[in-house]
């Protein structure tokens, strides 16, 4: 089973057109990638549906512009990746995402 | 409909807040300056107006999922397909579903027959913003009475 990170570059660069390799872990979504807030709409309904999950967009774009997160800790891929672990995790413990 | 205003829907049918689902109707006019154009001799509904008729289909659905707290603006337009001619005077009946609610956007699916034939379909997302004007609000709840809302199935959801 491919890992979080994986899944997650595979669904960018299918949905940006943006080649595999150079989607790395340390890759921020909008600064390296140039992934925008409509790019990543579909992104977002893309990782929902693989992880059944539902990503808090709002909040965390709240978070950051309340000066309270940077954006690094919601859109370097491998952080992406560590909050989707965290939201997967949360609704198999019965907690919600 | 009205296509001076872009206002394509004009009836519910039926609204299911549980099953996440709506059906409406749009008669399409007998005549109309853009079936002069739309083709000369060959009048037809140009697809991007039987797409926007499905947005506003799947949007009247998310007014009611979200209780008319929040509007739905058009974002993506995926898969649509055209699938057969609709003439002035048909009567196109839409059903749209919600597919996936996101935090700040939402994906529907949409068809449109005229009688039990499909001639169109899409994917649409669309993003979810508080209303920017209370007299856009205003319009809206005046619009939805208009095409027969029904009101009372948000007080029972």
């Amino acid at each position: 089973m491919s890992s979080t990170f994986d899944q997650i570059a595979n669904i960018i660069a299918e949905t940006c057109d943006i080649p595999r390799d150079t989607i790395k872990p340390e890759s921020h979504a909008i600064d390296d990638l140039g992934i925008d807030s409509l790019d990543f709409l579909d992104i977002a309904f893309a990782i929902d549906k693989a992880f059944g999950i539902k990503m808090p967009l709002e909040k965390w774009t709240q978070e950051v512009n309340d000066g309270k997160a940077t954006t690094e800790q919601y859109f370097v891929l491998k952080n992406l990746a560590d909050r989707i672990d965290e939201l997967v995790a949360a609704k198999n413990a019965g907690t919600g995402a | 409909m009205n296509l001076d205003y872009f206002q394509l829907i004009d009836r519910i049918v039926d609204l299911n807040l549980g099953e996440r689902t709506i059906v409406v109707e749009a008669q399409v006019p007998e005549k109309h300056t853009i079936f002069e154009g739309h083709f000369p001799g060959f009048p037809i509904m140009p697809g991007v107006l039987l797409t926007e008729a499905m947005a506003q289909s799947s949007g009247w659905l998310l007014l009611g999922v979200l209780k008319f707290e929040r509007m739905p603006f058009l974002a993506i337009v995926k898969e649509a397909k055209m699938r057969g001619f609709v003439s002035p005077g048909q009567l196109l009946t839409i059903e749209a579903k919600v597919e996936h609610e996101g935090s700040g956007f939402a994906v529907t699916k949409a068809k449109g027959r005229i009688g039990k034939e499909l001639k169109c379909s899409a994917e649409i997302t669309f993003g979810l913003t508080p209303f920017p004007d209370p007299a856009f609000r205003v319009h809206m709840d005046a619009m939805a009475e208009k095409i027969g809302f029904p009101m009372q199935v948000l007080k029972h959801d």
